[in-house]
């Protein structure tokens, strides 16, 4: 390992130093595979073991083969102890954790892991801004705020999805925001454009890193409801170009690659999100819902609602059933008891799918995680845009906790907040079923025509006591 | 604008992989179905984890002869950062866990 290889200007390359950085070059590749494998059902699980190993093998090389690029020294001893100490305690609390926590409680349990990785990527960067042999101050400070940014936004999306932080929205959310953001961009250009002492330099950086947690917290307050997929995959990015810009300080290519290959993908997975709900991100950042009067205009009609003996009958009876699941279904946590019902149905002969809306829930994929809980094979998970020409063939569309991704008004409301957004067409079926526990307005904060269309029925109720009671009655007929 | 000329050249492999590495990131992306966007999102972010690797390197060439900040914060970029793994890729490993189970049946 200490066999010195070659003398490249000045510097004398050890064997252990190609190793470690072939090493890198391995974990790189592990990390495009194992994500690559990850974008398959059958693949998937594998593709998660093959990134862990690249991370575990750049972790270990690091630790073994890592020289200071000034001293040239390994890492002591003592420095090791601590160091495995430190990851052996974050190993544990990481895997107790991830081991223990429930499946419903998923996208908090994301949002707080990022919310560490941000916190890691912040620290680093804010101590080595003070190490004298880093020449790349400008994306050390980018690195500092953007790591910054992505913990407390992801610690204010955690205590959100928890139900712990409630939703501040305000015009004035959108000032103080913009303000925080000028803030941010004059001090690094203070830091950059002036010969500050170390005394100067290093307090700064901590103004620097109030402001950005600040602006964190306030640039995730504002956001709720069905736009938490959109900030949870941005935050999820932000914590990747992070990394990448640590790496970009210890030029380590494993950890540029690794956390810019994160950030696109989430950036991408972002815009995915924003598409499926017609709107910009600038949009959902800025929060352009939020309930004005909008399209009251209409003519209402009136609710009706259905007995669970009347559903129980419609739906043992007939050939197609879809289900729309929305957040609802997650908080009643009612998953299991759709199950029930959709094993039920199909014993006596009914066709069931579920129709899933890409931004039902609060995280990408919110609904798959929450069905496959409950062992619905992903088969019967039908997107969107594959239901939907389908629909007039359904005999009955069971809408339970969903509310604005069926709303007609989406289609042909141009006055509507939701306009342009793609919808389940759950109106075109012939007969539709909601389960709402009240005539409550959805996130977006406006009417849904659906409720008040002539083929559709009320069962209003938790939907967890309501699935039940209508696996029961379904079970007596 | 010498200045960045200057920049690129000294930086080039960097950027480089940049460039490259946000297209892979795309490819990779693109065409997921939605089944999983929770578990990838989920492993993606054990991946921007790699942090740990930069938490690794600064702790290891820390000077413990005198006590520091420098030493707390390192420790706990450390911790952090092995939260963001090692928690990041178990409870990925969890959720892909109920996509498997399903696929006997």
């Amino acid at each position: 390992m200490d066999k010195v290889l070659f003398v490249l200007e000045n510097k004398e390359v050890l064997v252990g130093d190609v190793i470690l950085e072939f090493s890198y070059l391995v974990a790189a590749i592990l990390f495009v595979i194992g994500l690559k494998l990850m974008s398959h059902p059958e693949s998937a699980k594998r593709g998660n073991f093959w990134a862990a190993t690249g991370m575990g093998l750049a972790m270990i090389t690091t630790l073994f083969l890592h020289r200071d690029g000034v001293t040239g020294a390994n890492i002591s001893l003592t420095n090791g102890i601590v160091i495995v100490a430190a990851i052996v305690f974050g190993g544990i609390i990481g895997t107790i954790i991830a081991r223990r926590i429930k499946m419903t409680a998923m996208p908090q349990l994301v949002s707080f892991f990022n919310a560490t990785g941000g916190a890691a990527s912040a620290l680093v960067a804010l101590m080595e801004y003070s190490n004298p042999a880093n020449e790349s101050a400008l994306v050390t400070l980018l690195g500092l705020v953007i790591g910054t940014i992505a913990f407390s936004g992801s610690m204010i999306a955690y205590g959100k999805l928890d139900g712990k932080v409630g939703d501040i929205f305000a015009k004035w959310t959108t000032y103080l925001n913009l303000f925080l953001l000028a803030v941010i961009v004059a001090i690094i250009v203070y830091m950059m454009a002036f010969d500050l002492d170390m005394a100067a330099k290093t307090n700064l950086s901590y103004v620097l890193l109030a402001v950005a947690l600040i602006y964190g917290i306030m640039f995730v307050m504002p956001i709720g409801g069905a736009d938490m997929p959109v900030v949870i995959s941005l935050l999820n990015s932000l914590t990747g170009i992070a990394a990448a810009m640590a790496g970009f300080i210890y030029s380590n290519q494993a950890m540029i690659l690794g956390g810019i290959f994160v950030g696109s993908a989430g950036a991408i997975l972002t815009l995915l999100m924003c598409k499926a709900m017609n709107r910009s991100l600038i949009n959902v950042i800025i929060g352009a819902f939020g309930g004005g009067g909008v399209g009251v205009d209409k003519d209402q009609g009136t609710v009706k609602e259905i007995t669970l003996t009347d559903a129980a009958v419609l739906l043992a009876y007939s050939q197609k059933v879809a289900i729309v699941p929305g957040y609802g279904l997650a908080v009643a946590q009612a998953q299991f008891a759709a199950n029930d019902l959709v094993q039920l149905l199909e014993s006596k002969g009914v066709e069931v799918k579920f129709a899933i809306h890409p931004v039902a829930g609060r995280m990408p994929g919110h609904m798959n995680v929450l069905l496959a809980e409950a062992d619905v094979p992903y088969t019967k998970l039908v997107e969107m845009d594959s239901i939907n020409p389908d629909m007039p063939n359904i005999d009955v569309t069971i809408v339970i906790g969903a509310n604005d991704v069926v709303n007609p008004a989406a289609l042909d409301d141009p006055s509507s907040p939701i306009y342009g957004m793609p919808i389940i067409l759950a109106h075109e079926s012939k007969n539709i079923i909601v389960m709402k526990r009240g005539m409550g307005k959805g996130y977006a904060g406006i009417e849904n025509f659906l409720f008040f269309n002539d083929k559709t029925r009320m069962l209003f109720g938790n939907a967890k006591d309501t699935l039940q009671k209508l696996v029961s009655e379904v079970k007596e007929l | 604008m010498e200045q960045v000329l200057i920049y690129f050249y000294e930086h080039k492999e960097v950027i480089f992989i940049i460039a490259l590495s946000i297209f892979l990131g795309i490819e990779v992306i693109s065409n997921v179905p939605s089944v999983l966007h929770t578990p990838l999102m989920s492993g993606a972010n054990a991946i921007s984890g790699v942090i740990i690797i930069g938490g690794i390197i600064l702790l290891g060439h820390a000077d413990f002869s005198t006590f520091s900040l420098d030493i707390i914060l390192g420790i706990f970029a450390v911790i952090f950062g092995t939260l963001n793994v090692i928690g990041g890729f178990v409870v990925t490993d969890r959720m892909l866990d109920m996509f498997k189970k399903k696929k006997k049946k």
